[in-house]
């Protein structure tokens, strides 16, 4: 298993690490059970996501993807972001190892969860825009598909 | 600086060993099983090995050994043939313990899909198989208690002459897993009744590819590889010879600076773990005292194993967490899930192990990088923010 120079580079240096105390939405998924644990903050002002900052409990994989997930939707529209997936997370970063697929699926819900929680503040039942923040069930490692 | 500080997945193979090796990879390339010269050096050289590594485990005879491929093989090799045999007299019952290295795992995992029955021991808080735990799982179908000399991700040595004497006193045949403990602690397989040991050259400055298997006389045991007469038609295949003459001149220097190693190392290892456990939420996984000299296994609470890993190989430190057979895994260690540990703790390991080849500056090194970077990975840890809060 080997991570590419763009999974590396994001794990050494992680963009955006961090809290935004006056978050607009945060967004929680995975557990520690499984190995990980994403937190995503974000600020809206109109349709934009001006900031967004994660935390994350997990492996190479995990504080990589939650990196380059930041990124791709900062400054984007919330459209935008809802519309990112964890194949662009992981294109983006040239490639994950099978074994982290499931990485960058926590960063494409991390972000929605996020999201959710800013429609739920706005007194907005997230569920018909965002969908349904699939959560990790299963009782072993973490090798499964969320 | 750049430290190797994982010495439990491999050791660095010693120029002495090499300068051992070498004429047998050039000009001595003969077949052992050849007549002529060439051939005769090699056989030569062969059972020179076999006398030598004997006599440094307290084997009776040189025929005992058996050379393998490295210690998956010979463990294979014990088990699957010590069963075979012994099925055949209706023995069904394997007795072992949760935290063996998978080449023993895996193996009886799969005689139980033919039918036979394991026995798991436990293995307690600190990794110490329980004696009399083996005496009372000893039955008159029991084939085989298969119990490792020390743990490969924790360092414990298990109390192998007791379960030895109880296997022999109940005429169960013992065979022990000493991959790690060779060249580390002192083995005897006549004083600590050992019938079958499975060694391999590279966790002792040898060469990766050759191991062995001692067979006490007697213990009958069916063929792993069949084919040529090679090793008394017991195990086929050209022999190694070169990996061969380095395993017992690794040997031999690790046996014959057994003693140093081990009060330096110990020091060493001892002031690591002291100074890592000032670390808050850390603990050492496995008994403090009965553990392998070169062996520090830690964990740290809200951070993650893999992460530790990457970010310490960023400066500089070759280190483990839990076997590195199983990094392309995600399940926490097996090892730490059997001493009781949660899977939240079980995935931020850290395991260090030291040779002769390491330093206390090495070590100076290790108490700044290490503490700094669990810190730095739990300033962004959710997890670490919930236990700080708790």
């Amino acid at each position: 298993m080997a991570y590419s120079e763009k999974v590396m580079d994001h794990f050494a240096n992680p963009r955006n690490v961090g809290e935004i105390p006056d978050a607009d939405g945060i967004g929680e998924v995975g557990n520690s059970k499984c190995g990980d644990i994403m937190r995503m903050y974000i600020k809206v002002e109109g349709n934009v996501i001006t900031d967004c900052k994660f935390k994350t409990f997990g492996c190479g994989a995990a504080i990589a993807t939650s990196s380059m997930a930041t990124e791709l939707i900062k400054g984007k529209t919330i459209d935008e972001a809802l519309k990112l997936t964890n194949k662009a997370v992981m294109e983006a970063l040239d490639g994950l190892p099978p074994v982290k697929v499931h990485c960058s699926v926590l960063a494409e819900q991390a972000i929605k969860a996020a999201l959710s929680d800013y429609y739920t503040r706005l007194g907005v039942d997230p569920t018909p825009i965002v969908g349904v923040i699939k959560e990790c069930d299963h009782d072993h490692g973490c090798g499964c598909d969320l | 600086m750049q430290i190797y500080a994982d010495n439990a997945a491999t050791t660095a193979l010693s120029p002495k060993v090499l300068e051992a090796m070498t004429p047998y990879l050039t000009e001595v390339f003969g077949n052992p099983s050849s007549l002529y010269r060439i051939g005769a050096k090699a056989k030569d050289a062969v059972e020179a090995a076999r006398a030598e590594i004997a006599e440094l485990i307290g084997a009776k005879n040189a025929n005992e050994i058996y050379f393998t491929s490295g210690g998956s093989e010979a463990d294979n090799w014990a088990i699957k043939g010590v069963c075979k045999m012994l099925k055949l007299k209706g023995k069904n019952h394997i007795i072992t313990t949760r935290f063996e290295h998978h080449a023993v795992l895996h193996v009886c995992e799969g005689l139980a899909k033919e039918g036979f029955e394991v026995t798991y021991l436990d293995v307690y808080e600190n990794g110490i198989v329980k004696p009399e735990d083996v005496k009372s799982a000893i039955k008159d179908t029991t084939a085989l208690v298969t119990v490792m000399y020390a743990n490969n991700e924790i360092g414990t040595i298990q109390p192998i002459a007791e379960i030895g004497r109880i296997c022999r006193e109940a005429g169960v045949l013992f065979h022990t897993d000493a991959v790690q403990a060779m060249g580390n602690v002192p083995i005897n397989v006549e004083e600590e009744c050992i019938d079958l040991l499975s060694l391999t050259g590279h966790k002792f400055h040898g060469p990766k590819g050759c191991g062995a298997l001692y067979v006490r006389r007697g213990v009958r045991i069916a063929n792993l590889i069949d084919g040529g007469a090679q090793e008394r038609s017991k195990r086929a295949g050209t022999e190694n010879v070169a990996g061969i003459v380095g395993l017992a001149k690794a040997l031999e220097l690790a046996v014959s600076t057994m003693d140093e190693r081990r009060e330096r190392l110990t020091k060493m290892r001892n002031r690591l773990i002291d100074g890592l456990l000032n670390i808050e939420k850390s603990r050492l996984n496995g008994d403090r005292d009965s553990r392998l000299p070169g062996n520090v296994n830690m964990c740290f609470e809200g951070i993650e194993g893999e992460s530790l890993l990457l970010k310490l190989d960023l400066a500089g430190v070759s280190a483990s967490s839990g076997s590195a057979c199983t990094s392309g895994s995600l399940d926490p260690s097996h090892v730490l899930l059997s001493l009781g540990l949660p899977h939240e703790i079980a995935h931020g390991s850290l395991r260090l192990s030291f040779s002769d080849d390491n330093t206390e500056e090495e070590i100076d090194y290790l108490l700044k990088v290490i503490p700094e970077t669990v810190s730095y990975l739990r300033s962004f840890s959710p997890l670490w923010d919930k236990i700080k809060s708790e």
